[in-house]
C-alpha cells in the first residue's frame, strides 16, 4: 500500500467491479490472503443477478445461496464494500483509476494496483411487434424485481425466449403465486429431457425447475416463441408461435396475458475491460468476451477478469473464476510467498469441467436467425431513439456496411442504454457477430459531476 | 471505365462526387469501410462562416454554406438535418469582446453577415446562457447538417457508384501519369482519381509517391441525455474557440463549444490535440468539456452525459485543406485536409474540383490551397533548417 494513513488518496491493492458470485469470491479470496480490497457494486446489495438479495425476507433454497451469504457477510469484515457506486470510468496513469459515482450523486475515485472485472451479464433481447408495450419485460428484469423486491411482475404472466434461465424464472413466478400461462421456449429438440444430464444432475436445479413447474401446472413448450405482443396502452395478449428449427413461424395462436417476461440469452458486460483496451474473442455464440489466460488474467497488465465477463457460464463457474482470479492477484502482488494459496491443478480442472458444460449449454440453445421475419418495417428495433426495422434498412441501402455506421445513420444504439438492449440484433440485422461495445462513458453521469474534481479515495475511507 | 475515382466515402468524398456527376463524370467511389466512417461520423456537423478569419478559407466557407443551403433544397424532406441555426460566439470580457467585433467587421467584406451583441441582450438569444459575459457576436449564416446522413445522401445521385469496403493498396500508372487506383478487391482504372481520404489522405498520397503532411489532431465530443425542451437554440462557442483552431499547438487545448440536435441531445466540444490516433478516452480531457460547458449554460449541470466519441480532423501545419490537382503525379487530385472544418467546407472543394475536372476555370483561387505547398522549395516563409 503506498500514501500515509489520513485523507491522502491511497492505492490499493485490488478493486473488485461487480458484487455476485465472481467478485464476491474473487474479493474475499484476495483479502482473505492480506490484500487492501474494494469492491464496488451498483446495487443496493450483493448478489448480482444471479443472488440478488430478497429486500424483504431471506428466501434460502436457491442452491449455492446460503454460501454466497456467508461469503459475502465475511468480505464485509475483511475489504471495503462500496455498494450503490456505479462505476462509470476507469483509467491509468501510474495506477489504475476507477472512477465511480457515489448514491448522492458526486464522483469518487479509487486508485488501485490491480482491477478484477466482474461485472456479470445483462439480458439478450430480440425484438418483435409490441415489445415496448409496458407489462413486456426481460427475463432478467422479472426475476429482479421478484428476488429483489419480492414483487411478482404480474398476475398472468407468459415466460418465453431461449435457455435454462427461463425455468427458475417461471417457477419462481409460479411459486410466487402468479399464474405463468406457459414457458415457451424458442429451441427445440434438446429441451429438458436430452440436457447433458451428468452435468445437470450435479446442477441439481433445472429438475427442481421442471418439478416446481409442473407442481404449478405451467406447460413448458419447445420451438415456441413469442412473436409479438399486443395492447392499447399495455400489454394484453401475445402471439405465440409454433417455428421451424430456424425460428421461422409455422402456425400462431393469441394468449391473452399482463405480463410478458422474454429474454434469449445474455451478453456479457465488458465496457471496462474494452476501455481500457484488453483483448476479447469471440464466445460460443459470437459475443465479444474478454480474453483471459489460465489465472483469469487479462491481455493488460493489473487486470483481470472473471465470471460472464469472460464468458457465460453460470453462477458455479463465476464463483470458481473469482476465486482463482482472487488467487492469482494475492499471488501477483507477492511472488515470494508460500505457495499454499496458488491456483491449484484440481481448481484448474473444475473450471474446465464447468467451461464445458457452459459451452454446452450455450451450443444447446442458439439464438436462430428466423426471428427477423418476426419484424415488420414499423417494428421498433431500438426503444430509446423509436428507430423502426425499416430506417436500419434504409441505412444499409444508404451504403452502412456494418453495426456501426447503421447506428451513425439511423440512430439505433445512440440512446439511453447505449445500445444494450438492441446491439445484438442491429448487428445481426447488419450482418455481422455483435462487435465489442465503445462506452467511453459507462454510466450517465452529470456534467455537473463530471465538472467537479472527484473525490478520492483515502485511508480514511478503508477498514 | 470511369472518368471519376473518388478514394473516400466521407463527407468530402461524397460531395466531390455528387458535383463531379452533376457535372455529366461517370463517378464511382470507393471506401475501404461503410459510408462516413471517419471524421465524417465523428464530427458534430458544423457549417460555419463565423470561426475564421478572412482569406481564402473563409472565401471557401461562405461559398460552401451557400451550396449546403442548395443542396438541402434539392434533398427535400429525405435529407440530412440542416438547421440554419445561427452560430453566437460569446466573450468573457470587454476586451475579449473589442477583439470579436473587430474581426466581424474585417470578415463582413467576405459576405459574413453578423450583429454584435451587448452583454445584456445575451439572452434575448440564449435564455440559459451564464451572467456576466461581457458580449457577443450573432452569425446568422452559420448552420448544421447531420453529416453521415448528408455524405449518404450526396452519394445518392444517380450515377454515382459506391463501392464499400475496398481498400486502396497502390496506383496504376503510365508513365508519371496516375490511370487508376489498385485495390485488395482488383485493379479500377480512371481518367482521374480524387483523393478524399480525410485524416488518412497523406498515406494515399504516399501510395502515389507524393507527400501530404496531413495529421491526425484529436477531439472528444460529449453527447447528453436528449432533452424534453431545447435548452440551447444556437452553436454557442467562446472567443477561444477560434484562437484555438487557429493553433499550432500539440498539445491539449479545449474551448467550450455547445449546441443542440434535433435528437434533443446537447453536444459538447472541443478539444485538440496531436496524439496520433489513441482512441483512448481521457477522463480529464472529459472533465474539463463538462467544467466549460457548465460555465457556459449552469442549467446543463444536473443533465446528464450518456455517450462521449473522439475523432481525429486532418490537421495540415498551415490550416488549410488540400485542394486541387497534383503536379507531381498528373490525373491524381486532393480533396483532404480540412481540419476540423471539412463538413462546412466539403460541398465547396467538390464544386470546385468539378469545375477543374470539366475544363471550366474554378469560381474560386485554388493556388491557397495547391497541394505541392508543402515542399520546402516552394515554402514562401520557410524557416533554416539547422544542418
Amino acid at each position: 500500500m503506498s500514501g500515509q494513513p489520513g485523507s491522502d488518496p491511497v492505492t490499493c491493492d485490488v478493486v473488485v467491479v461487480g458484487g455476485g458470485p465472481a467478485g464476491v469470491a474473487g474479493a474475499l479470496t484476495a483479502a482473505r490472503r492480506g490484500l487492501r480490497v474494494v469492491l464496488l457494486d451498483s446495487g443496493a446489495r450483493l448478489g448480482g443477478q444471479y443472488f440478488r438479495h430478497p429486500a424483504v425476507a431471506v428466501r434460502p433454497g436457491t442452491a449455492g445461496f446460503d454460501r454466497f451469504v456467508r461469503q459475502a457477510r465475511a468480505l464485509d469484515r475483511q475489504a471495503r464494500v462500496l455498494l450503490r457506486h456505479q462505476v462509470w470510468a476507469v483509467s491509468r496513469d501510474d495506477d489504475l483509476v476507477v472512477h465511480c459515482l457515489a448514491p448522492g450523486g458526486g464522483a469518487v475515485t479509487v486508485r488501485c494496483r490491480g482491477l478484477l472485472i466482474a461485472t456479470g451479464a445483462h439480458d439478450r433481447a430480440l425484438p418483435f411487434p409490441g415489445w415496448d408495450l409496458p407489462g413486456v419485460l426481460t427475463a432478467g428484469g422479472a426475476q429482479a424485481l421478484l428476488k429483489g423486491d419480492g414483487v411478482v411482475a404480474g398476475r398472468r404472466i407468459v415466460v418465453a425466449g431461449t435457455g435454462p434461465f427461463l425455468l427458475p424464472v417461471g417457477a419462481g413466478l409460479a411459486g410466487a403465486g402468479a399464474r405463468v400461462l406457459g414457458v415457451f421456449e424458442a429451441g427445440g429438440g434438446l429441451g429438458l429431457a436430452r440436457h447433458p444430464l451428468p452435468a445437470l444432475a450435479r446442477a441439481g436445479e433445472a429438475a427442481g425447475y421442471a418439478l416446481a413447474l409442473a407442481r404449478h401446472r405451467v406447460p413448458y413448450r419447445t420451438r415456441r416463441a413469442v412473436v409479438a405482443a399486443h395492447g392499447e396502452r399495455e400489454l394484453e395478449a401475445v402471439t405465440v408461435a409454433r417455428l421451424d428449427r430456424d425460428w421461422n413461424v409455422l402456425a400462431t395462436r393469441r394468449i391473452a396475458c399482463d405480463t410478458l417476461a422474454v429474454g434469449y440469452g445474455f451478453v456479457p458486460q465488458i465496457d471496462l475491460g474494452v476501455q481500457l483496451g484488453c483483448d476479447t474473442r469471440a464466445d460460443v455464440d459470437g459475443s465479444p468476451v474478454l480474453a483471459v489466460d489460465g489465472a483469469q488474467r487479462t491481455s493488460v497488465e493489473g487486470v483481470w477478469a472473471a465470471g460472464e465477463p469472460t464468458g457465460v457460464g453460470g453462477w458455479r463457474l463465476a464463483e470458481l473464476e473469482g476465486r482463482i482470479a482472487g488467487l492469482a492477484i494475492a499471488a501477483h502482488a507477492a511472488p515470494d510467498a508460500p505457495a499454499a494459496g496458488r491456483v491449484t491443478e484440481a481448481l484448474i480442472r473444475r473450471r474446465g469441467r464447468l467451461r464445458a458444460f457452459g459451452r454446452a449449454l450455450q451450443e444447446a440453445y442458439p439464438v436462430r436467425p428466423g426471428w427477423r421475419g418476426w419484424l415488420r418495417d414499423d417494428t421498433l428495433v431500438c426503444r430509446c431513439e423509436e428507430v423502426p426495422l425499416g430506417r436500419i434498412r434504409e441505412a444499409l441501402r444508404l451504403g452502412a456496411t456494418d453495426a456501426r455506421s447503421v447506428k451513425l445513420l439511423a440512430r439505433p444504439g445512440m440512446g439511453w442504454c447505449q445500445g444494450r438492449v438492441c446491439g445484438y440484433a442491429v448487428a445481426r440485422l447488419a450482418g455481422e457477430p455483435p462487435g465489442p461495445p465503445r462506452r467511453p462513458v459507462v454510466q450517465p453521469v452529470s456534467l455537473g459531476t463530471l465538472a467537479e474534481p472527484p473525490h478520492p479515495l483515502s485511508w480514511k475511507d478503508l477498514p | 471505365m470511369p472518368d471519376l475515382i473518388v478514394i473516400g466515402a466521407g463527407v468530402v468524398g461524397a460531395a466531390c462526387a455528387h458535383y463531379a456527376a452533376r457535372a455529366g463524370l461517370d463517378v464511382t467511389v470507393i471506401d475501404r469501410g461503410p459510408v462516413a466512417g471517419g471524421t465524417t461520423g465523428a464530427g458534430e456537423g458544423n457549417v460555419l462562416v463565423s470561426d475564421k478569419e478572412p482569406g481564402p478559407e473563409l472565401d471557401l466557407a461562405v461559398l460552401s454554406r451557400r451550396l449546403w443551403r442548395a443542396l438541402a433544397e434539392d434533398a427535400g424532406p429525405g435529407g440530412f438535418e440542416y438547421e440554419p441555426k445561427g452560430g453566437l460566439v460569446v466573450a468573457e470580457t470587454p476586451e475579449i469582446q473589442r477583439r470579436l467585433a473587430a474581426l466581424a467587421a474585417l470578415t463582413a467584406a467576405s459576405g459574413v453577415e453578423h450583429t454584435v451583441v451587448a452583454g445584456e441582450d445575451l439572452r434575448g438569444y440564449e435564455p440559459h446562457l451564464a451572467g456576466g459575459l461581457a458580449g457577443g457576436v450573432h452569425y446568422p449564416q452559420d448552420a448544421q447538417v447531420q453529416p453521415m446522413l448528408a455524405a449518404a445522401r450526396l452519394l445518392g445521385h444517380g450515377s454515382i457508384r459506391l463501392r464499400t469496403d475496398v481498400t486502396v493498396t497502390g496506383f496504376t500508372r503510365s508513365g508519371e501519369r496516375v490511370t487508376g487506383v489498385r485495390t485488395d478487391r482488383g485493379d479500377l482504372t480512371g481518367d482521374a482519381v480524387i483523393n478524399a481520404a480525410g485524416t488518412w489522405g497523406g498515406e494515399i498520397a504516399a501510395l502515389a509517391g507524393v507527400e501530404l503532411p496531413i495529421l491526425p489532431r484529436r477531439g472528444f465530443i460529449l453527447v447528453t441525455e436528449p432533452l424534453h425542451r431545447p435548452l440551447v437554440r444556437h452553436k454557442v462557442y467562446t472567443a477561444a474557440y477560434v484562437t484555438n483552431v487557429a493553433s499550432d499547438a500539440a498539445g491539449l487545448e479545449t474551448s467550450a463549444v455547445v449546441e443542440g440536435t434535433p435528437a434533443g441531445t446537447v453536444l459538447i466540444g472541443a478539444s485538440r490535440e496531436r496524439v496520433g490516433f489513441d482512441r483512448t478516452t481521457s477522463v480529464p480531457v472529459l472533465s474539463r468539456l463538462a467544467a466549460q460547458a457548465v460555465a457556459l449554460f449552469p442549467a446543463l449541470r444536473d443533465v446528464r452525459v450518456i455517450r462521449s466519441y473522439c475523432g481525429f480532423r486532418p490537421y495540415c501545419p498551415d490550416h488549410l485543406p488540400v485542394i486541387g490537382p497534383d503536379p507531381r503525379a498528373p490525373g491524381l487530385y486532393h480533396a483532404c485536409g480540412h481540419e476540423g472544418a471539412g463538413i462546412g467546407l466539403a460541398p465547396a472543394s467538390g464544386h470546385l474540383l468539378a469545375q477543374v475536372l470539366t475544363g471550366r476555370r474554378p469560381e474560386l483561387d485554388l493556388r491557397p490551397f495547391r497541394p505541392d505547398r508543402f515542399e520546402p522549395a516552394l515554402r514562401p516563409d520557410r524557416f533554416e533548417e539547422p544542418a
